[in-house]
């Protein structure tokens, strides 16, 4: 038996384990298990997957858990129709575990003031690698206006296996945060994927602390004049690894997306950022723009940047750019000779370089807690 | 005892050896003007004495108050009371100029076993130095230099320095790129900081700071080395044939005064 083989079964036993599910369910569910035979888990062979080893995850003795089963009716029109389970072996093995979704919807033309908060702790168990299939749906009507909050947090060795699916109609404005704050031993592997109506505003800032081994694909379809912005924030230090994975696809005309990712990179982290922009044939007169800024604070950490621009369309404006950089050495001289120790003037810049994130956050409590939150984390090695 | 000692400093950049052996003391309360034409090593020498690593000092000594001055690290010189206007003041996004200039106050107060300001104290103390530097108080909550005219940078310079009230102050270049009102107001706010107790090296390449900021002492720098010494006449002599009056090659002067 291959070891891809052995693997699938291991997850076989689990899957038939489940309890049984309402037929349209359990059809997903099949559809799913199927799909993730058929892949496996991917290897650093496969281009996607080059830079992430996801061994660990493969290897473990898994456990899943599973929910109360319950699956509102009204989430069939929409759920599993977006993240595909073709290409990515995560998501399939998410929709054939699907027991518990997360549902929100907001009707046509409703301004939501609280932000919908979907949260998930987990917790290590004992020795079997629990893994939580975290399953989420939001559906926003026609000229809605939102705010989402994914928040993800814990504690221990556990493995976090997230889709979140966001349907936006059109006219429709949507500003999502995801903020990931797994515990530095948990695996998390998460894909969000977004279609948005015509002339829809989506917006959405995914900031990333926690994890040893964290995969984030955020997928965004764009259609006639929408305009989605994609950013993040990465900060890892120690053994941490974070790819993150992004797709813009201009699949109608006139649509503009922006995309900024920031990464600070300390001890042996390591890091991926794979910007895929597509532009279709028809796609004309898309403003794409894509930057991605690195700071690397260690000898020893490493970036792998990359950006992937298909564009079949012929008049359209993308750039891309990407940097590489060690914090500034005339703005540490210049803090020193003010007094302030090189410890304290570290980690005052680290913090300015994330705060063009920080600043473009729109939710204000969240942006104070982030705030706080990174400004301590920054200053933990001294000051 | 004199507050600044050097003897025999010798500094390079790379390969290539910019100071060549200068000798200064400076004392208590005393304000010396350091001249020059461009590449001369006035603004090494600036650098040199706040601790910037990227030149290595190969030879000589510079005593601060009797203590080894090249052996402390630029936050502990600060700390210690030296401060440097620079020539280029940096611009740092993402950090407040209130929350920079507070924290470098506190080490420097801590370090004095002065107790921490509260933000309270600290801002009331700041509106009276912005005043004398006659600045908006709005630059306080914009991030250090970011956006800030060259007027702007070179006041906030003298702000800082007024704000944290060092022993001795290195002016480097302060007068590059002021018009005349402006040059008025730095000058003034330095003025208003002299005193028996702190002294001032002052690096230019024009005489036109010193109608304002008159010097005890001038030096005239050329290739690493002091030429001349003497006193403000000695500024009036430099305004009236130049530096190649005492036999100075200078470039800018080759091509016609600014």
């Amino acid at each position: 038996m291959t070891a891809v083989s052995e693997q699938t079964v291991a997850w076989l036993a689990k899957f038939t384990a489940q309890k049984c599910a309402e037929p349209w369910v359990q059809q997903l569910r099949d559809e799913g298990f199927r799909r993730f035979a058929e892949l496996g888990f991917p290897t650093t062979k496969n281009e996607e997957w080059r830079f992430t080893n996801v061994a660990p995850i493969a290897r473990a003795d898994i456990a899943p858990l599973f929910g109360a089963g319950k699956i509102p009716q009204e989430a069939q029109a929409q759920l599993a129709k977006h993240a595909s389970i073709d290409r990515n072996a995560f998501v399939a093995l998410n929709t054939a575990f699907l027991n518990d979704v997360v549902f929100f919807q907001v009707p046509r033309g409703e301004v939501r003031a609280e932000p919908i908060r979907i949260s998930f702790q987990s917790a290590a168990g004992a020795s079997p690698l629990q893994v939580t299939n975290a399953r989420s749906l939001v559906v926003v009507g026609p000229d809605a206006h939102c705010t989402i909050i994914e928040t993800y947090e814990g504690t221990g060795k556990y493995f976090t296996n997230a889709v979140t699916e966001i349907v936006v109609g059109d006219g429709a404005v949507v500003d999502h945060y995801k903020v990931q704050r797994e515990s530095t031993e948990a695996f998390h592997v998460a894909t969000m994927q977004v279609t948005l109506g015509r002339s829809a505003n989506f917006s959405s800032h995914s900031i990333a602390l926690g994890g040893a081994l964290v995969r984030n694909d955020a997928n965004a379809t764009l259609s006639e004049g929408t305009e989605a912005t994609l950013n993040g924030l990465y900060v890892v230090n120690g053994r941490q690894h974070i790819d993150n994975h992004t797709q813009i696809d201009h699949a109608k005309p006139h649509g503009t997306s922006h995309e900024l990712y920031k990464g600070i990179l300390d001890g042996h982290a390591t890091a991926v950022f794979n910007g895929r922009i597509v532009v279709r044939k028809d796609a004309q007169k898309t403003d794409s723009k894509q930057t991605n800024k690195n700071l690397v604070l260690s000898g020893e950490a490493v970036i792998n940047t990359k950006p992937e621009l298909q564009i079949l369309a012929d008049d359209v404006r993308c750039t891309h750019g990407a940097t590489i950089g060690q914090l500034d050495e005339e703005s540490m001289f210049y803090m020193r000779s003010r007094g302030i120790g090189r410890e304290q003037a570290r980690s005052l810049l680290t913090y300015a370089f994330a705060q063009d994130i920080l600043d473009r956050i729109k939710a204000p409590a969240l942006k104070e807690h982030l705030g706080k939150v990174l400004f301590e984390k920054f200053h933990e090695h001294g000051g | 005892m004199a507050l600044l000692e050097i003897k025999d400093l010798h500094a390079t950049v790379g390969e290539r050896e910019i100071l060549k052996g200068i000798d200064l003391t400076v004392n208590a309360g005393e304000v010396h003007a350091i001249m020059g034409p461009n590449g001369s090593g006035k603004s090494t020498l600036a650098q040199v004495l706040a601790g910037r690593e990227l030149y290595q000092v190969t030879r000589g000594q510079v005593l601060y108050d009797g203590k080894d001055l090249l052996a402390m690290a630029p936050e502990d010189r600060a700390r210690e009371g030296i401060f440097l206007a620079f020539q280029y003041p940096v611009e740092i996004p993402g950090v407040s100029n209130m929350y920079f200039l507070k924290a470098a106050l506190n080490t420097i107060r801590k370090n004095k076993s002065l107790p921490e300001l509260d933000a309270m104290d600290f801002l009331n103390l700041v509106r009276e130095k912005m005043k004398l530097m006659d600045m908006e108080q709005a630059l306080l909550n914009r991030p250090v230099n970011t956006g800030f005219s060259g007027g702007e940078k070179k006041r906030n310079e003298i702000f800082q320095m007024a704000v944290l009230e060092p022993r001795l102050a290195i002016l480097d270049e302060t007068d590059s790129g002021l018009d005349i009102d402006a040059l008025r107001t730095v000058a003034g706010g330095v003025n208003a900081l002299r005193g028996a107790e702190r002294s001032m090296i002052v690096v230019t390449h024009y005489q036109r700071l010193l109608n304002y900021i008159v010097p005890d002492f001038v030096h005239v720098l050329s290739e690493g080395r002091i030429v001349k010494s003497g006193g403000k006449e000695l500024a009036l002599q430099l305004e009236e044939s130049g530096y190649a009056g005492l036999g100075i090659e200078d470039e800018e002067e080759a091509v016609g005064k600014r």
